[in-house]
């Protein structure tokens, strides 16, 4: 039935969309030249001319490396690293006799890294694969021939086949549509997956191919369409169609974007003109920005600053060497058991520069150990685990979507601990982005007991209890909430409406005629289910759903749509009956953001021609007749209490039409509908806005678009954190503030500054419509305006402000030589509000605020206007929610809910940011003890080269025995709990500030290894020579020096590690104590190999060191002297400057968690009491009346 | 129905909850790993810790430290530096020429036995300044040479010592071998010879398995520039005991290497002279050259330098335990001042 009957529609007549014809003609014209050459043969798979033409297959691979490009590609991207590629020369280098170690090695460790990391590679790409294997393996209808129709994959569509997609399938490649199952050949397409947009896309065929409606119409279509070569432009599109020997020009209303869905239609039929990589959307995507965080490039940094370091100990090695080598002939000191006369170029002294030349390099082999050759792995090994944690964290999945958190990026964990600004879009971000009709006015009253999350945050600041039209809704709250799950869209309460109890209220009749309005004037399209008899509906937005819905509710079920009427089962107020209308549908005068307003036109049962509008309210009062005011004022009264609640506005209106009046507008309409001119958009406007006049005033409606769950918690949590938030959002100025004061993003005690444009000078210059005074005068005005801000945050150090700009006014504060003013104002401010801002001015704001600061930003959004500003912030997250994928495809990491933010920052953030940095640290301390024990013993051998360590125990250091540890640090280490995280928000400045990777802790950590170095290397030197080493009066030689030292340094790195640690799980135990413990085993396995094997190694263990007291005795005692130093520092500085995790870690111990006092004296460490996070904080006491005392 | 076993009814929501085949199949599985909430101890340094830290050091440390140096302080140790009183007056100006001319250097010493040794007494040479870790000496040698009699020719790696002038290979090839110390010392004590016992002074595993039972010195110093002692083609290497304690290169440029072991005790007062012949030349690089006898502890030779060390770290944590506790009992840590706060120290920012 329902089948049948929208298919009689003929929807192109109520839009206004233009058909085919008629395309320009200057454009066909360019078809065949450069740029325009392509063929397509619709409908001849096989045939001749399809096969010469060798386009595109439809199989899209969007992984970074085919099997035969994977190693040379992967190679490069490792070795583009500076260290990597170090190591690379060093590892060539050792190849030759300048190494002072065995090349194998050398290169087994490198091998063993790239192979990691490459190997990491491989699983990412791997993965990518799946999905491209899922995406070509779907399955379509494809014409075979014959009007036959069958299932085949994706991969295998070509062009010029002619495929049949039906409902809610995706189309397999770019389509020109033919025809659908509608009779006009119209069909509903979705692009989400394209530009985000949810609503409904109107695509038409050409009229001559229209009539298929049948498989068996296909078997004989022929047609040749010529179009352009692939383009990444979505919006445009040239091409004729050759149909039974005649030329159709084709535009963008006929093709079927790949990736887009095709909606409320049963089945198109279209033929395919672009493959795989061809496609619009494939051409479109481009990889995303590539984003790398703060502290790897200042790891990179350190890493030059480590190569400076190695370079110059090379240097100094090397003139050094260069003058004993020289000595060794002339000088004082003729070493002549190095027989000086006889050495070739390396160690000859007659060639000294050179030699001191050539020992350089193997001077910066040998200290490469300086150098973290597995830090690089070790932190993706460690970030990849890391990202795991937070797909995995349960407190971030979604039940209601079924949405885990999701980190598409893992460059940017660490960065989630350093958020300095967060950017926000206010809908479906900080809201729901469900509509729900709770309010209306009608006839002068206001209807609807609905208290809005806006008035409760108000209430709360006024400090009044929450009576609202008469009820008081602190008690009723909970029932209310519960009853307001119901029905989607819908949270309208109020006796006197409801249960059609309308019909009893003083303006009946007024109350009918705007349920009517609201029953009828939409394009939402019912869906009724047979089975249960419901409607649902399918809106283009979902303000719009929530009118119909609403209506429904109220007694005025809009239940069908034909081609010409509404049909509407009405509540009659006299019979109070149900009874069935049908309104004529003769225009519709659609809505765009100019005239902010929609129109139908429809001739109901009795005749009457009956012009229902609904607009914004700036719009639509000037629209009133003179009798059509009655009840303005209360109107835009009740108008501005909604907005001031955080609602939604519209003004709706009627008038009836005369059928003189009624015609003459019809034939301009028309006309101008028909019309191919460029301006035809305008000629349309004119034409309605002709129309749309001396309205009558029914009355407004109030949606609330509500706040998310756990919105305002959250962001009082990020401010305590001491993170300030911008909302960028699109609203009207009230709106945004009172929604600010509902998030707590405005708070009571803040001063807010507000810049706008709505002075009476500017009104009346732009009423002159000069446009260049309007220009000069607003950008005075806002400069003025900055300059008076920053006046006020300057001379006022003991209040929070917040900063309330409007688009207008921030398009002047953005311009080049305004900026800086602009930023400097904001950064003193705690919040900042951008209303009616534009996506390009969002995206704007982030780059000066990113560039402007110097610190990260994160941007936050869920719709495809958010895109230019989570790509342009240094961190960008996504919201999954229901505007589409585009934010979530463009994003670093996406969340379901904006909540999840909180313990995504404060405690993944600030774990992986305290994790990585230590870790990071914990790496140059690590090799810079190791490498400088190899560097002092090269000065005990005249910086000969000969390294202190067997080649082996050299190569291993960073593969076996301190690499696991280190992971272990980089994955599981909590300074503090979960719960204290969040307990304690303010412990995120710690990643703010970066406290934990300043240059002071980072050259500290390498202090630290210069000292581990420095007594491990003296105390087993002076300790184990020259004297006798154990009873039987042998001497310690090169081997057990070597490897007693080397005992040392592990035992030294992994004890230094269990020292820092503050999170010691099973697994810290097994790692560390097993790195040291895998060093006896395989110092134990190493000597027992063959000696040519193991050389300086053999049975060293097992014949000198284990039986001699002399190396345990070493061995403790460096050890502990080592950590001594570390471990001072540490007891006074936990005990005496404690950092503020360290100030949580005493509370925990001491048992004083729970005591509010002492929890309040560490949460209120303020930074500077007029910033950020201060105002949060102190209406996080527990008693507010204290905080009023002391100030 | 189950409210009043609510032990039951707790456990059938929990389960309704898992088994309920809602859509969230994308639901995290729980786990104490995945959420971060495995067991773990979180230490703190409290002040209990600290200072019972310290303490415990110096605990362990002070007593080893006492046993060590005790240990120590029993060794006995004779050193007598002769590379200058060993060069005749005359030639004192060209010590040089003197070591590389062919005459007799024999040179007499007389020790005086300090307190009593007991044997074993070892009888070291300690060189100075001698760079056995350099690496072009330590390079120049073939374990495979060495160890294998078939490997004799694998002399690559002991250039420039690999052959004679005449193209010979040579064994035990390399630099180490060729500049083996050639100074010979004998003892007397009472015109009586004190036998010195020569064997078992090198590690059991270079004797075994570094050096070949079957492996002969060949061409060994029959180049025209001799560097040291000559070895005795008849032995094989595993038992030139002296070499293979020359080629355990040492360490560091001041280094012992082990002559013999006199296996009498020597009293106190004892006199014993030492013949010496004094070839080694040392004098080139300014070397010194000791003779040391020394007995052995449990600890091994005479060396103050980690009994003090232990004792000096000991002394140090007990002082630091001290002085912790004293800071903790005089200032107690505040909490409340925000001052500590890294960040608050430079107000940056604004």
């Amino acid at each position: 039935m329902g089948k049948d009957r929208r298919k009689k529609l003929h929807l192109s007549k109520i839009y206004s969309f233009r058909r085919g014809k008629g395309g320009f003609k200057d454009d066909n014209a360019q078809i065949g030249g450069p740029g325009f050459s392509r063929v397509v043969y619709c409908n001849e798979p096989g045939g001749f001319e399809a096969t010469t033409k060798n386009y595109a297959s439809n199989y899209v691979r969007t992984t970074k490396y085919t099997a035969a490009s994977f190693l040379p590609k992967a190679l490069f991207e490792q070795f583009r690293r500076v260290a990597n590629f170090y190591f690379l020369v060093t590892g060539s280098l050792s190849f030759t006799s300048l190494a002072p170690y065995s090349a194998v090695s050398a290169v087994i460790p490198l091998i063993i890294f790239i192979g990691a990391a490459m190997v990491k590679e491989g699983i990412e790409d791997w993965r990518r694969k799946q999905q491209d294997i899922e995406m070509n393996n779907r399955k379509v209808k494809k014409h075979r021939g014959g009007g036959v129709f069958d299932h085949t994959e994706w991969r295998n569509i070509r062009v010029g086949d002619i495929v049949k997609v039906e409902k809610n399938e995706f189309f397999p490649a770019d389509l020109i549509l033919l025809s659908s199952s509608y009779d006009d050949a119209i069909c509903y397409v979705e692009t989400m997956n394209l530009d985000g947009e949810t609503n409904l896309k109107l695509k038409q065929a050409l009229e001559d191919t229209s009539y298929i409606h049948d498989d068996e119409n296909l078997s004989d279509f022929r047609a040749t369409i010529k179009c352009e070569d692939p383009n990444s432009n979505l919006y445009a599109f040239v091409g004729s169609m050759e149909f039974e020997e005649q030329q159709h020009p084709l535009s963008p209303q006929q093709l079927l974007l790949r990736d887009s869905q095709l909606r409320n239609t049963d089945y198109i039929y279209g033929a395919v003109i672009f493959t795989g990589h061809d496609t619009k959307v494939i051409q479109n995507s481009t990889d995303p920005p590539s984003k790398r965080s703060k502290i790897e490039k200042k790891m990179d940094k350190i890493i030059y600053f480590l190569f400076g370091v190695l370079f110059m100990m090379a240097f100094v090695g090397s003139i050094y060497f260069g003058i004993v080598t020289k000595d060794d002939l002339e000088g004082g000191h003729k070493r002549w058991y190095l027989k000086p006369d006889s050495a070739k170029i390396f160690f000859d002294p007659k060639r000294a520069p050179m030699a001191a030349i050539y020992h350089f390099l193997t001077a910066l082999l040998l200290y490469s150990y300086l150098i973290p050759i597995s830090l690089y792995v070790s932190i993706e090994i460690v970030k990849v685990l890391q990202s795991i944690f937070i797909n995995q964290d349960i407190h971030m999945y979604y039940e209601e979507t079924d949405k885990p958190a999701h980190a598409r990026t893992s460059n940017l964990n660490e960065e989630l601990g350093q958020v300095d600004t967060i950017l926000s879009d206010k809908t479906g971000t900080l809201t729901c982005n469900s509509m729900e009709f709770i309010k209306f006015s009608v006839a002068g009253t206001a209807y609807g007991y609905g208290v809005t999350e806006v008035e409760k945050a108000m209430a709360k600041r006024n400090g009044s209890p929450l009576i609202v039209n008469g009820k008081d809704y602190g008690v009723e709250d909970r029932a209310h909430g519960a009853k307001k799950s119901s029905i989607k869209g819908f949270n309208f309460d109020d006796d006197r409406i409801m249960d059609g109890n309308w019909v009893n209220e003083p303006h009946s009749d007024v109350i009918q005629n705007f349920f009517r309005l609201l029953a009828v004037c939409h394009t939402a399209i019912p869906d009724l289910d047979e089975e249960t008899g419901k409607v649902t509906y399918e809106a283009e937005s979902p303000d719009e759903a929530a009118f119909v819905i609403a209506a429904k509710e109220l007694g005025f079920e809009f239940f069908n749509r034909t081609q010409s009427s509404v049909s509407v089962n009405e509540l009659d107020p006299v019979s109070c009956k149900r009874v069935e209308r049908s309104y004529k549908l003769l225009n519709v005068l659609e809505f765009n953001s100019s005239r902010k307003r929609m129109s139908v036109i429809v001739r109901d049962e009795e005749g009457k021609l009956l012009l229902l509008c609904k607009g914004a309210d700036s719009v639509m009062f000037e629209r009133l007749a003179i009798n059509g005011r009655k009840y303005e004022e209360e109107t835009r009264e009740h108008v501005n209490e909604y907005a001031n609640a955080g609602l939604r506005t519209l003004i709706l209106a009627y008038r009836e039409l005369s059928e003189e009046e009624y015609q003459a507008f019809n034939e301009k309409f028309v006309e101008a509908k028909n019309s191919v001119s460029a301006d035809r958009e305008t000629m349309i406007d004119e034409v309605a806005k002709k129309v749309e006049k001396d309205l009558i005033l029914l009355g407004a409606t109030a949606v609330e678009d509500k706040l998310q769950e756990g919105v305002p918690e959250c962001i009082d949590k990020l401010a305590q954190a001491g993170i300030k938030i911008w909302v960028l959002t699109g609203d009207k100025m009230e709106t945004a503030i009172n929604i600010g004061y509902a998030c707590s993003l405005l708070r009571q005690g803040m001063k807010q500054i507000i810049i706008n444009l709505e002075s009476p000078k500017i009104t009346e210059l732009e009423k002159v419509g000069d446009k260049d005074a309007v220009t000069k005068a607003s950008r005075e005005s806002v400069l003025q305006q900055l300059m008076n801000g920053k006046f006020q945050v300057a001379a006022s150090s003991s209040e929070a402000f917040a900063l309330i700009i409007d688009g207008k006014s921030l398009a002047y504060a953005l311009e080049e030589n305004i900026k800086k003013l602009f930023l400097e104002l904001a950064i003193g401010c705690a919040s900042l509000i951008c209303c009616r801002s534009s996506p390009i001015q969002k995206a704007l704001v982030t780059r000066l605020v990113k560039e402007g600061t110097k610190k990260t930003t994160l941007a936050i959004g869920d719709g495809a206007n958010d895109v230019g500003m989570l790509q342009e912030a240094d961190i960008g997250i996504g919201i999954s929610g229901v505007e589409g994928m585009q934010a979530v495809m463009s994003s670093d990491i996406s969340i379901a809910q904006f909540r999840f933010l909180e313990r995504l920052l404060l405690v993944h953030g600030h774990w992986c940011y305290r994790r990585i940095s230590s870790m990071i640290c914990y790496f140059f301390y690590k090799n810079v003890t190791f490498g400088f024990t190899v560097f002092l013993y090269e000065a005990y051998s005249s910086f000969s080269g000969q390294p202190a360590y067997n080649d082996w125990f050299l190569s291993l250091y960073n593969v076996f025995f301190t690499s696991l540890p280190v992971i272990a640090l980089g994955v599981l280490d909590q300074d503090v709990s979960a719960r204290y995280c969040l307990k304690f928000p303010l412990l995120y400045q710690e990643g703010v500030q970066n406290v934990l990777f300043s240059w002071r802790r980072i050259i500290g950590w390498m202090f630290n290894g210069l000292c581990s170095a420095i007594i491990i290397f003296f105390l087993c030197t002076k300790a184990l020579d020259p004297q006798a080493f154990n009873k039987d009066g042998k001497v310690a030689g090169y081997q057990i020096l070597g490897a007693t030292m080397y005992t040392c340094v592990i035992w030294v790195v992994n004890c230094q590690m269990a020292l820092a640690l503050s999170y010691f799980t099973l697994i810290q135990h097994i790692v560390i104590w097993g790195g040291i413990a895998l060093w006896y085993l395989f110092l134990l396995a190493y000597g027992a190999m063959s000696p040519s094997i193991s050389t300086t190694a053999y049975k060293v263990f097992v014949e000198s060191l284990a039986p001699s007291p002399f190396f345990y005795i070493v061995t403790i005692f460096a050890v502990i002297s080592a950590l001594t130093p570390y471990f001072v520092y540490n007891a006074i500085q936990l005990r005496f400057f404690p950092m503020y995790h360290g100030m949580i870690q005493w509370i925990r111990h001491d048992g004083r968690c729970d005591d509010p006092e002492y929890c309040n004296m560490v949460r209120q460490r303020s930074i500077r009491p007029t910033t950020v996070g201060f105002t949060a904080r102190s209406l996080a006491r527990t008693n507010p009346l204290e905080m009023e005392n002391i100030n | 129905m189950n409210s009043n076993t609510p032990s039951t009814s707790a456990g059938g929501t929990g389960s309704a909850d898992s088994t309920a085949p809602r859509r969230n199949s994308k639901r995290p599985k729980y786990s104490r790993f995945t959420q971060q909430e495995l067991p773990a101890c979180k230490p703190i340094l409290t002040p209990k810790w600290v200072i019972s830290a310290f303490l415990l050091v110096s605990v362990i440390f002070i007593p080893i430290g006492v046993v060590s140096l005790f240990a120590s302080r029993n060794v006995v140790e004779i050193i007598d530096r002769y590379e200058t009183d060993c060069i005749p007056l005359d030639s004192r100006n060209d010590k040089v020429g003197f070591i590389q001319s062919p005459q007799d250097k024999t040179c007499n010493r007389t020790l005086t036995v300090p307190k009593r040794m007991k044997q074993p007494i070892y009888v070291y040479y300690q060189l100075d300044n001698f760079y056995q870790n350099h690496r072009r000496y330590v390079k120049s040698r073939s374990d495979q040479q060495l160890r294998n009699p078939g490997k004799e020719d694998d002399t690559s790696s002991c250039d420039p010592e690999d052959t004679t002038a005449d193209g010979m290979r040579i064994v035990p090839c390399g630099l180490i071998a060729w500049s083996l110390f050639n100074d010979t010392y004998d003892f007397t004590r009472n015109n009586q010879p004190v036998t010195l016992n020569k064997r078992d002074i090198s590690w059991k595993s270079d004797r075994d398995h570094k050096f070949g039972k079957k492996v002969y010195p060949k061409n060994f110093q029959n180049n025209t520039l001799v560097g040291g002692a000559r070895l005795d083609p008849s032995k094989s290497l595993s038992e030139q005991e002296n070499l293979i304690v020359w080629m355990r290169t040492a360490a560091l440029p001041t280094f012992r290497k082990l002559y013999g072991k006199i296996e009498v005790d020597l009293q106190a007062g004892d006199v014993i002279n030492v013949e010496l012949q004094n070839n080694y030349n040392t004098y080139s690089f300014n070397g010194k050259k000791k003779l040391v006898l020394s007995t052995t502890s449990w600890l091994g030779g005479k060396n103050d330098f980690l009994g003090i060390a232990y004792l000096v770290v000991g002394g140090l944590c007990f002082f630091l335990a001290m002085v912790f506790t004293i800071i903790y009992l005089v200032k107690p840590r505040q909490l409340g001042d925000p001052s500590y706060l890294s960040w608050n120290r430079n107000p940056g920012g604004r």
